[in-house]
């Protein structure tokens, strides 16, 4: 179960504020933390916390496929993001190293910056804790579910190889 | 329920006869790309797999493009590290420094994709090679790590979005206006997780180029891949550049489509993304006087000859104007030399442009052309988000070469008929 505070954005973050390209030419997760979320919140960096939930509007991640948009979120403490979509090449990346991301346009819409949230990535259930409100997000397919559950897509392709 | 071509393409590299949108797939892989920036990190998790060697040394390609030539000692460092697992895996297409262009103009070029083939790589441009009629699609490093190590990657089988093409361009309008009004049409997300499929009659005055331009900015519609259909001029392309074995797909007569929508070219008028998103569209007409400080000719989108043909046929015999800088970059070597012969270089420089060797240099605000606080440019590449181009307050105008060029040239957003009488 994952609980955390909201840091909350809106529709379309793209990964360039997430994580700009002059910081590219490194891929040392601590360091692309350092300048995560930068050109759009230049706030962020001093005040996340680690279990900290991010919640988003429509289209979040799009852009650039740098997989070091969803390393740098994850080295910045965030545990979980919720949007009301994602950008699939965001989302399979999330996907892949293991951080959990949920798509619940409700939950996306209500919950607010400051609320303490839970989330059981299992289920897809959200409960808002300062509200009280929870709502049904999109649980993952199966397939998916034993990705994260390997903690990512290279513990299970290391585990299907090993059966081979 | 039939088949769209993405679903065919699909389908046969899981080794079903059937698949159905929303199914999850494990696809075998006919190509597996990387760059400077993305491949890194793929290294890193491939070597905790740790498999001895890639699926298949001819099917994966490493460009090293996006900082190239290195701009400073971090990425002279990632590129040593790519060289250096290139050599030692054996990797058949590795594209050094010299002999490189920007990836999705040089993967075609090298005959590496071809029609029906499943290619991934971790640059979200991989889109690029459906308008070769493939299934190609962005992805991350950590996919890429997977895919060289097995030679197959996950997929959910997407929905499609048809695009009716009718008519034939006017003068100066191109490929970049016709995705720019689409995009304008539906949206950033417009297309998400679909696939948008292109054909119809309107196909045929489509040149290769204006295709690939079309195909590569797919992914700026959220889309998970654009895809044409094969022509003669497809296949006149494949010949041309690839001893590769191939497959047309053609997708069912009762394949399903999400929504049908009709573009009639005839109508498109030259088109111009203002900041900060690409669908943030106008007509050239409704532009209105925007002063530029800087032009960029080139990238994955607009970097091929054609492009630069267009942009020297505003710019011969003028002037860029005195407070515009103008970077031209051609995509790829064999781009940059066939300019040369044909004397576009000459145009370029004659006119005041800087011309570069193929990189992606500034497009990513990486290097070569950064923008400074509240400067403005007009660039032919493909995303214009906040601080995509240097700083965070800086603005980026996407358009087509040749309004571009004029912009080049009057120093504010113009049409090229207002240049070229
Ligand atoms: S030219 Fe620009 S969009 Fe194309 S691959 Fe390079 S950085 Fe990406």
């Amino acid at each position: 179960m994952i609980k955390g505070k909201v840091i909350k954005y809106g529709n379309n973050v793209d990964t360039d504020v997430i994580i700009p390209a002059r910081y590219l030419n490194t891929s040392d997760p601590a360091e692309l933390a350092r300048h995560c979320m930068e050109d759009l919140d230049p706030t962020f960096v001093g005040r996340v916390n680690a279990g900290d939930v991010m919640v988003a509007g429509r289209n979040f991640g799009c852009g650039s496929s740098r997989e070091h948009a969803p390393i740098a979120l994850k080295a910045s403490g965030i545990s979980c993001i919720i949007a009301e979509t994602f950008a699939r090449i965001f989302y399979r990346n999330a996907i892949n190293i293991g951080l959990p991301i949920l798509e619940c346009p409700l939950a996306a819409q209500e919950i607010s910056e400051g609320d303490e949230v839970s989330v059981d990535v299992n289920t897809g259930i959200i409960t808002n804790h300062t509200t009280g409100k929870v709502y049904q997000g999109e649980p993952f397919p199966e397939f998916m579910q034993q990705i994260i559950k390997s903690e990512g897509l290279i513990n299970y392709v290391r585990e299907r190889m090993g059966q081979k | 329920m039939g088949m769209t071509m993405t679903q065919k393409i699909l389908a046969a590299h899981a080794g079903l006869d059937k698949v159905e949108a929303g199914q999850l797939i494990m696809a075998d892989l006919d190509l597996v790309l990387g760059n400077d920036v993305t491949t890194p990190v793929a290294i890193k998790e491939f070597n905790k797999i740790g498999a001895d060697g890639v699926f298949d040394k001819n099917k994966v390609a490493i460009v090293p493009d996006h900082f190239t030539p290195n701009k400073d000692i971090k990425s002279a460092q990632q590129c040593r590290l790519i060289r250096e697992f290139a050599h030692h895996k054996e990797i058949a297409n590795y594209f050094e420094i010299g002999r490189m262009g920007i990836e999705h103009a040089l993967i075609p070029e090298q005959g590496l994709a071809v029609p029906g083939d499943v290619i991934i790589g971790a640059d979200s441009h991989t889109c690029t090679y459906g308008a070769l009629g493939a299934f190609s699609t962005g992805v991350g490093s950590t996919d890429m790590a997977a895919g060289m190590a097995l030679g197959k990657c996950w997929f959910k089988v997407p929905e499609a979005i048809r695009f009716n093409l009718t008519g034939k361009l006017q003068p100066w309008v191109s490929g970049k206006d016709v995705i720019l009004h689409i995009i304008g049409k539906i949206g950033v997300d417009g297309a998400l997780y679909q696939s948008m499929e292109f054909g119809g009659e309107g196909l045929a005055s489509l040149s290769m180029d204006d295709r690939f331009t079309i195909a590569n900015m797919a992914i700026e519609a959220g889309a998970k891949n654009g895809i044409f259909e094969v022509d003669q001029q497809t296949l006149d392309y494949v010949k041309e550049h690839s001893t590769k074995e191939y497959k047309v797909y053609s997708a069912d007569e009762d394949a399903v489509y999400t929504r049908v929508i009709d573009v009639n070219l005839s109508e498109i008028k030259l088109t111009v993304a203002f900041p900060h998103q690409p669908d943030n569209t106008r007509t050239i007409d409704q532009a209105g006087d925007i002063a530029i400080d800087q032009v960029v000719i080139g990238s994955c989108t607009n970097g091929r000859i054609e492009d630069l043909r267009a942009a020297a046929r505003v710019l011969k015999g003028r002037k860029v104007h005195p407070r515009v800088r103008t970077i031209i970059f051609p995509a790829t070597q064999k781009i940059y030399l066939q300019a040369m012969k044909e004397g576009l270089l000459e145009i370029f420089i004659e006119a005041g442009a800087a011309v570069s060797t193929p990189t992606c240099g500034p497009c990513l605000g990486g290097h070569m052309g950064i923008l400074a606080k509240g400067e403005r440019a007009v660039a032919t590449t493909n995303r214009n988000f906040v601080g995509r181009m240097g700083h965070p307050e800086s603005e980026v105008y996407l358009a087509s070469p040749a309004v571009a060029a004029a912009s080049a040239v009057t120093g504010r957003i113009s049409s090229p008929e207002e240049v070229v009488l």
